[in-house]
């Protein structure tokens, strides 16, 4: 078995371990590749497809995510093809989903020169507020479905399981099961999910609270049928 | 998105698990906390007390000034008063200063038998440290204790007896590096939620096999490979029977037994009549998960123990502990990696306030105090003359109420804690209250206690002070001011301190012991000159991820795991054991057996998470109820019951769920609206003086939502 790994990013020879990802190889020589589902510490999926490069001799882009070091592969971090797939998906989202509680999306956006006007007349994903605990609100119409919250729910953290995908293609979002509102799922409120939330969809009620110009004070006077939230309808 | 203009990294106030938190600031209003993902201790996760439960401290029914009841109150006739009306703003010297007045008035009529203190596990080791050292060198009276009285008592004293130390052996976070496991006695999931999680991950990706010995079916069971659901009070059986089990096939560790242990031929003996037939006719655990257990735990390469109060809150909680001990003094599952006696401890600073002597029996450092040496040393550190220092144990947490009166206890300082909600048998210690000359609160609530008090002395929260806590696994954190004490509250060092001095004037002893800090690290330093424990410890050293003690030089990296090469008191000792009954059993009159604990929402006695928005997600207290029992007595979930005992009777709703065992009910002893502990047995173990929290006989029946205290607040939950 081979001890170590030698590879080729944007010219740059880096030698790294078997099992290491692409991505971590990259960093290894201070190349940031970027990424929005990736989260240190969660498993990766490869789900957002924004850090894909390009291999040479592979026949699509590869998410540097997931995808493992081979001996002798040459990787480009940002070939051409990776800016137009990544300035797409980038478009893509921005036309569908609110992006203006994801600074980190907003930089990208402008990193990659994308165009706001590319798919303007694109369908958006619209939702209420649910504010349905005392604890935190969940805004779906800022969901990049990154599943961040989804794995923390699960094995990546809670071994809770109250939350996970619905739906089908456009339509899918994040819920729990049966629609049922989060107190009456299995959810147990560690707020995992909204530590890992890379956008405002999830959000600590006391932030929201504030952002809708409550003072503390006023934040701490509500009453319990106030704190509790909505009973979710529909 | 709201910008934060402060983080600040701090440890959170709950459990024993000592999870390192960021609270997120804006204009000194907290509106975030978040976990860094490369804490040692948590990794980043947090539940929900430490991420939403820190806003008690903006509660408006804080007490923020020092208070002075309106009318005065006499031994015997003291009231409760909840109302602000009933209470008169004063200013701290006021406030002090009769304090002072009092406690040295009764002090000079009646003597040091007349004092008592209760410290406070919520509270930091420097505060600790800074009360009992009042109370000893200025009232010299040993009547300091705290809430580890009913809590890990039974542990503690069982410890102590068999291997000479107390603490947890080993760190939580290595239970991912276990083979086997059993979790007894403790409802991880909830109580402990990070160590809890760390439990399931070891299950679900290291391949662990966990055995959960519990009389409810607790989250953990779902994890579980074997689940040995005993009746309360029966542990010692299962336990002995394990170690029959172990004995009669040989699966014991014969070079550890003869290398590290005493006692075992004797033990070996009393074992035999703990056969898995006898254990089952007693305990209700089928013999065949007994004996599949007891090779389960002795084969495996590395094999831990984690309990907590099932196990200690018993009138036979120091046999309970015993016959876990014995597991792992005869399969040598002790003093490695992955291995050890773990119980889990737990307030957030249990483990500290007992190290800085919050206990009747001990100095900081657990020196005897009925050992002349030992008092020698402490007078000279903190000026007292010597044979100054009372060489008397003191009383007991309990003992000090039940002694409360003419020739006994007649003044009573209490820190944190709230006994009108945490004793047993409320019904008689609201008597020992009434009866009380004078009682001083420091607290940031008017709870159940301070009702009673004749001044309040609103403390800090842990977000408004700097100091350390010491977790369950003995790791000594750093706890960080972020923000400044609200309305005229003080930091806790400073209140006793200036409370110290005044004591000092009026006893015609100022500058005795020293009482002038700059900081609270410097309360530390001092403790630390005299125990080794602590000797090494640094604020500045702390600031990355704490320090384990031992710490016994400013060099040493900490103690991960303990008893290596030895015990602290040589070779481990087995102990004869006998099955005793519990207190109470069930009988026609009273059919079911009630057990209490902790639910994941709340904390204890209440007073800081039914201040906090914790309480709107979890605004009730439930009885669960097997379907079974609840069918017998025609109760459906959702229906109000009144529970009895021979002591007292609560209102409250039902919940049948098959988390509840047969014939054994479960009430949380958080909601004062229905209190548990007026339920409660006031029955003391005869060694640890701790009480029988986990079994007494009760009798449910359908009631009127009526006679609900509050039947608007309602709980609907799906979680475990």
């Amino acid at each position: 078995m081979t001890e170590a790994i030698k590879l080729i990013i944007d010219g740059n020879s880096v030698t790294v371990p078997p099992g290491t990802t692409i991505l971590s190889a990259a960093a290894e020589l201070g190349t940031e590749i970027p990424t929005i589902c990736y989260h240190d510490h969660c498993s990766s999926y490869g789900i957002c497809r924004l850090c894909v490069v390009e291999v040479e001799d592979a026949r699509v882009l590869q998410p540097a995510c997931v995808a493992e070091v081979r001996d002798g592969m040459n990787v480009h971090t940002r070939s051409p093809r990776v800016e137009r797939s990544r300035r797409t998906i980038l478009e893509m989202l921005d036309s569908a989903v609110n992006l203006n509680e994801a600074p980190e999306i907003q930089a990208q956006l402008r990193d990659y020169d994308a165009n706001p006007k590319r798919f303007e007349n694109g369908a958006k994903r619209e939702s209420i507020i649910i504010d349905d605990n005392p604890m935190f609100v969940r805004d779906y119409s800022q969901c990049v479905l990154c599943w961040r919250c989804v794995q923390v729910c699960a094995e990546d953290a809670q071994y809770t399981y109250a939350i996970n995908f619905s739906g089908r293609g456009f339509e899918t979002s994040i819920d729990t099961f049966f629609n049922q509102s989060l107190p009456e799922s299995t959810c147990v409120f560690c707020g995992q999910c909204v530590d890992v939330c890379p956008t405002g969809a999830l959000k600590p009620k006391r932030e929201w609270l504030l952002e809708q110009g409550q003072t503390p004070d006023e934040i701490m006077q509500l009453t319990r049928m106030e704190r509790r939230g909505r009973r979710r309808s529909g | 998105m709201i910008e934060a203009d402060r983080v600040v990294s701090t440890v959170c106030p709950y459990c024993g698990v000592g999870c390192g938190m960021d609270l997120h600031l804006k204009d000194d209003f907290i509106f975030k906390v978040t976990s860094d993902h490369n804490n040692i201790v948590n990794k980043g996760n947090l539940c929900v007390k430490g991420r939403y439960g820190y806003d008690m401290i903006y509660s408006k029914k804080r007490v923020t000034e020092p208070l002075m009841r309106k009318t005065p109150q006499r031994a015997g006739e003291r009231s409760q008063a909840f109302d602000l009306d009933e209470w008169r703003q004063v200013s701290w010297d006021e406030a002090l200063d009769y304090t002072a007045d009092r406690l040295v008035e009764i002090y000079e009529r009646d003597g040091s038998d007349a004092m008592a203190v209760y410290c406070c596990a919520k509270a930091t080791n420097e505060d600790n440290y800074l009360l009992q050292k009042m109370f000893r060198a200025l009232f010299r009276t040993n009547n300091v204790d705290h809430c580890t009285r009913l809590c890990h008592a039974a542990s503690v004293v069982a410890l102590q007896m068999a291997i000479g130390s107390a603490s947890m052996s080993n760190t939580a976070a290595e239970v991912i590096k276990t083979d086997v496991f059993i979790v007894t006695g403790s409802n991880t999931a909830e109580t402990h939620p990070i160590i809890g999680l760390q439990m399931k991950e070891a299950v679900e990706k290291y391949g662990s096999k966990l055995i959960v010995v519990d009389p409810r079916r607790v989250e953990l069971a779902n994890w579980a490979t074997l689940w040995l659901p005993q009746m309360p009070g029966t542990d010692v059986t299962v336990f002995a029977a394990m170690a029959h089990v172990i004995i009669e096939e040989k699966l014991y560790n014969q070079e550890f037994i003869d290398q590290r242990t005493e006692g075992f031929e004797d033990f070996a003996k009393s074992m035999e009549k703990f056969t898995p037939e006898f254990a089952e006719s007693i305990s209700g655990v089928d013999r065949n998960l007994i004996i599949e257990a007891a090779r389960m735990y002795a084969t495996a390469e590395r094999a831990a123990i984690y309990w907590a109060l099932g196990i200690s809150e018993s009138t036979h909680g120091v046999d309970n502990a015993f016959s876990l001990i014995h597991l792992a003094l005869l399969t040598g599952h002790i003093g490695r990696e992955g291995t050890g006696l773990n119980p889990l401890r737990g307030q957030n600073n249990v483990q500290g306030a007992s190290d800085m002597g919050a206990i009747p029996w001990h100095y900081p450092g657990y020196m005897e105090v009925d050992d002349p040496a030992s008092a020698d040393i402490w007078e000279k550190a903190w000026n007292v003359e010597p044979g100054g220092l009372n060489q008397e144990k003191g009383l007991t947490t309990t003992e000090i109420l039940s002694n409360v009166g003419e020739g006994g206890v007649r003044a009573l300082y209490i820190m944190g804690e709230n006994p009108m909600m945490a004793e047993p048998n409320l019904n008689v210690t609201r008597h020992h209250m009434e009866n009380l000359e004078f009682l001083a609160v420091h607290d940031l609530f008017i709870n159940e206690s301070g009702a009673y008090a004749d001044v309040i002395l609103p403390g800090a929260s842990w977000a408004e002070k700097d100091g350390t806590f010491t977790n369950t696994d003995r790791r000594v954190q750093r706890i960080r001011k972020a923000l400044e004490p609200r309305g005229h509250s003080l930091p806790d060092v400073e209140i006793i301190s200036g409370l110290a001095k005044r004591i000092e004037d009026r006893l015609g002893r100022p500058g005795s012991a020293y009482w002038d800090y700059r900081d609270p690290e410097q309360v530390l330093i001092e403790m630390g000159e005299v125990v080794s424990a602590y000797r090494g410890i640094r604020y500045e050293r702390l600031d990355e991820v704490g320090l384990q003690t031992p710490v016994p030089d400013e060099d040493h990296p900490g103690t991960p795991f303990l008893f290596e090469e030895t015990f602290p008191r040589g070779r481990g000792k087995f102990h004869l054991l006998e099955y005793v009954p519990s207190a109470e059993a069930p009988d026609h009159e009273y059919p079911l057996i009630l057990t209490t604990g902790r639910l994941l929402e709340h904390w204890h006695g209440g007073t800081m998470t039914r201040n906090s928005q914790l309480d709107v997600l979890y605004p009730e207290a439930l009885v669960e109820m097997n379907r079974v029992d609840a069918a017998r007595t025609g109760v459906k979930s959702g229906d109000t019951v009144r529970v009895s005992s021979r002591r007292g009777s609560i209102v409250l709703r039902a919940n049948v769920t098959e988390k509840a065992n047969l014939g054994v009910v479960f009430i949380p002893w958080h909601f004062h609206e229905a209190a548990a502990n007026l339920l409660t047995l006031d029955e003391l173990d005869p060694v640890a003086k701790i009480p029988e929290y986990k079994a007494c006989a009760v009798r449910v029946e359908l009631a009127s939502e009526d006679e609900l205290v509050n039947p608007e607040a309602r709980t609907r939950r799906g979680r475990w």
